[in-house]
């Protein structure tokens, strides 16, 4: 079992640190979602895991090594990434782009096999993009564009996959199709999944583990009915809200209580005309 | 079943690509061969096949003979510029992932030709070896200068800002060097071909010291096919992919920059052949750089033969020098891009 660690990360762009003094366990095998308001520090501390930035203090360890230590063919055979807005560039076909998942795999001289001919097959059907493999990636819908995406994380047959934000840009059928993919990659392969989600009454739902950041500090971590209560949503968000059992799955929901229609009764808008 | 199938028909779709590319090759092939032909035989004075034959083994009994023995080193030359600018433009538009990038319009040849004529004017600079020394250095001046002006600001790089940082250094290049001409009349003459690209006085003791600059490019921007198809990616899944981005960039943009200086060290500055042709080859073979730069290669050197064709048919008895040629072929492919890509995704 890979296991990554955190420990006592700070990062930040030029002079202005944005993560301070973060220790995070991702449990191996198992999902763990990322959640906190815009610009707190999501992508970049999944940039840290994924070693696109370099720490300023404190390291990320994976198997017990410092990150910075292992060679960068070695870290993406063991950890996938893809990034919150991923661009593909003019003519290149899905089939291409996901057979770029194999790179970290071949060697310098060595020839493409059919073990990666099955890799790319096999991501191409667990993500059902096989009938648009010989499409063009940029004239994709963004629910396919996004699939694509995903299957060349899977390509790459990695232990872990940090993924920001996939379900952005996707309706509600996409948005579920896609977090029932990743949680049959974690079911079916043991994958251990990291990724930023928005939706919290979906990260509740499909994740083991959930970790609140709040302007670049660790906040909460821990099982969803742990982490997602109204005191922390208030606390991370500086929103009201109600969280109830969602009737079906039995993990916490989270219902927002704006300044407007909140209930008790009816708003003006309603009432006239 | 259907898992099978399925495969089957994605592994298909890749031969069948494959199978295209192959097929268009021998199509790139042919074309070159032809217009090298046409080359040695077409000009102010148009030689037939048996005259072709006997001057390229060396006879110049007859003028046409002897015409075919000036117009044999022409023609190399010609293949060489013209791959090396096209490779050059094919990398330098992956390095920069910018459509408009183009050893012109980023401004590198013109930055070669302002450190040779440089070296001419207030050196007395005379071998060919300076020249190509110069060139390359100008070259790397002007593409690092491109690149961290292009920078500067929000965002980074971004394709408009390097075209806009790019076309201003050459335009200040080429002003400069024409301010260094002008008042100079002993070496106007000399040099005049350092303003626009021409391949009319080429010989073969002029292309040999440029060989090897050649051949380090060729093979640094060909090893760099993978990386620069990881880069189109954005630096950050290409570094999630295993990617060394900055020195998949830089072994890149070094081999461009040695292509870029030891063609403007014997050519002068030749603009819009490495901009035009990897467009035309995406729509061949698509994306994928392990197809892309060896056929930009190969359709640079046509472009160019073709161009340097036209210039000596169109401007008969005299000739119009090449770099001329390829700027009109040029500008309306230009604009035609600018026109299909929407300027917010520039
Ligand atoms: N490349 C960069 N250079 C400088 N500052 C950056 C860069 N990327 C992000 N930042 C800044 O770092 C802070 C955190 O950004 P980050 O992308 O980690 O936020 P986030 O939590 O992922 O937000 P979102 O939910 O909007 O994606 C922001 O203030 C942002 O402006
Ligand atoms: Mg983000």
């Amino acid at each position: 079992m890979t296991t990554l660690n955190v420990e006592a990360l700070e990062a930040g762009y030029g002079s202005r640190t944005i993560l301070t003094d973060l220790d995070l366990a991702v449990p191996s095998g198992a999902i763990t979602a990322i959640v906190g308001a815009n610009a707190c520090g999501k992508s970049t501390l999944l940039r840290c895991l994924a070693r696109l930035l370099r720490p300023t203090a404190g390291q990320v360890v994976l198997d017990g090594r410092s990150v910075r230590h292992i060679p960068t063919r070695d870290l993406a055979r063991r950890l996938g990434l893809l990034p919150q807005s991923p661009i593909a560039p003019d003519g290149m076909t899905v089939a291409d782009l996901v057979s770029y998942g194999r790179h970290p795999h071949q060697g310098m001289l060595s020839r493409w096999t059919q073990h990666d001919d099955r890799a790319v097959a096999a991501a191409l059907e667990a993500t059902r993009t096989a009938d648009i493999a010989d499409r063009e990636v940029d004239q994709l819908s963004g629910g396919q564009r996004q699939r694509v995406w995903i299957a060349m994380a899977l390509a790459q047959e990695t232990d872990i996959l940090l993924l920001d934000e996939p379900t952005t840009f996707l309706d509600i059928a996409h948005q579920v199709e896609i977090l029932d993919l990743l949680v049959d990659l974690n079911q079916s392969r043991g994958t251990t999944i990291v990724m930023v989600l928005h939706d919290l009454n979906l990260a509740a739902r499909y994740a083991d583990h959930l970790v609140a950041i709040r302007c670049g500090r660790l906040h909460t971590a821990g099982s969803p009915e742990s982490v997602l209560t109204e005191r922390t949503v208030k606390e991370v968000f500086g929103v009201s809200c109600r969280v109830i059992p969602d009737p079906t799955s039995g993990k916490p929901m989270m219902l927002p209580l704006g300044r407007h229609r909140a209930g008790a009764g009816l708003s003006t808008e309603d009432t006239t005309s | 079943m259907t898992a099978v199938s399925s495969t089957g028909s994605t592994l298909g779709a890749l031969q069948r690509s494959r199978r295209s590319h192959l097929a268009w090759l021998s199509v790139v092939l042919s074309v070159l061969a032809c217009a090298c032909l046409l080359s040695v035989s077409l000009g102010t004075r148009d030689v037939g096949w048996a005259d072709i034959f006997a001057g390229v083994t060396g006879s110049t009994e007859t003028i046409a003979q002897a015409v075919v023995v000036v117009r044999v080193p022409r023609t190399v030359l010609a293949v060489l510029a013209g791959a090396a600018l096209g490779l050059a433009g094919a990398v330098m538009q992956g390095v920069t992932r910018n459509p408009l990038a183009d050893p012109g319009i980023l401004g590198v040849n013109a930055g070669a030709a302002m450190a040779v004529v440089i070296g001419i004017a207030w050196f007395g600079m005379e071998t060919l070896d300076a020249f190509l020394w110069t060139a390359i250095l100008g070259a790397g001046l002007a593409a690092c200068f491109v690149y961290a002006i292009g920078s500067l600001g929000r965002g980074g790089a971004t394709p408009l800002k390097l075209a806009l940082a790019g076309a201003a250094t050459a335009i200040a290049s080429s002003s400069f060097t024409i301010a260094i001409i002008l008042p100079r009349n002993d070496i106007a003459g000399g040099v005049r071909s350092w303003q626009i690209g021409g391949i009319g006085g080429a010989s073969f003791d002029a292309i040999l010291p440029c060989l090897p600059f050649l051949v380090a490019g060729l093979i640094l921007c060909l090893l760099s096919a993978r990386g620069l198809n990881l880069l189109a990616l954005g630096d950050d899944a290409a570094a999630g992919l295993g990617a060394h981005v900055a020195w998949a960039r830089g072994g890149a943009a070094l081999g461009a920059v040695l292509l870029c200086g030891a063609t403007t060290a014997i050519c002068g500055p030749i603009g819009f052949v490495g901009l035009v042709v990897p467009h035309v080859c995406r729509l061949l073979v698509g994306a994928d750089h392990r197809w892309l730069l060896p056929f930009s290669a190969l359709t640079g050197a046509i472009l160019l033969i073709g161009a340097d064709v036209i210039g000596r048919i169109i401007a008969r008895p005299s000739e119009m020098d090449v770099g001329i040629v390829t700027a009109f072929i040029g500008a309306p492919v230009f604009i035609w891009i600018v026109r299909k890509r929407r300027v917010r995704d520039l």
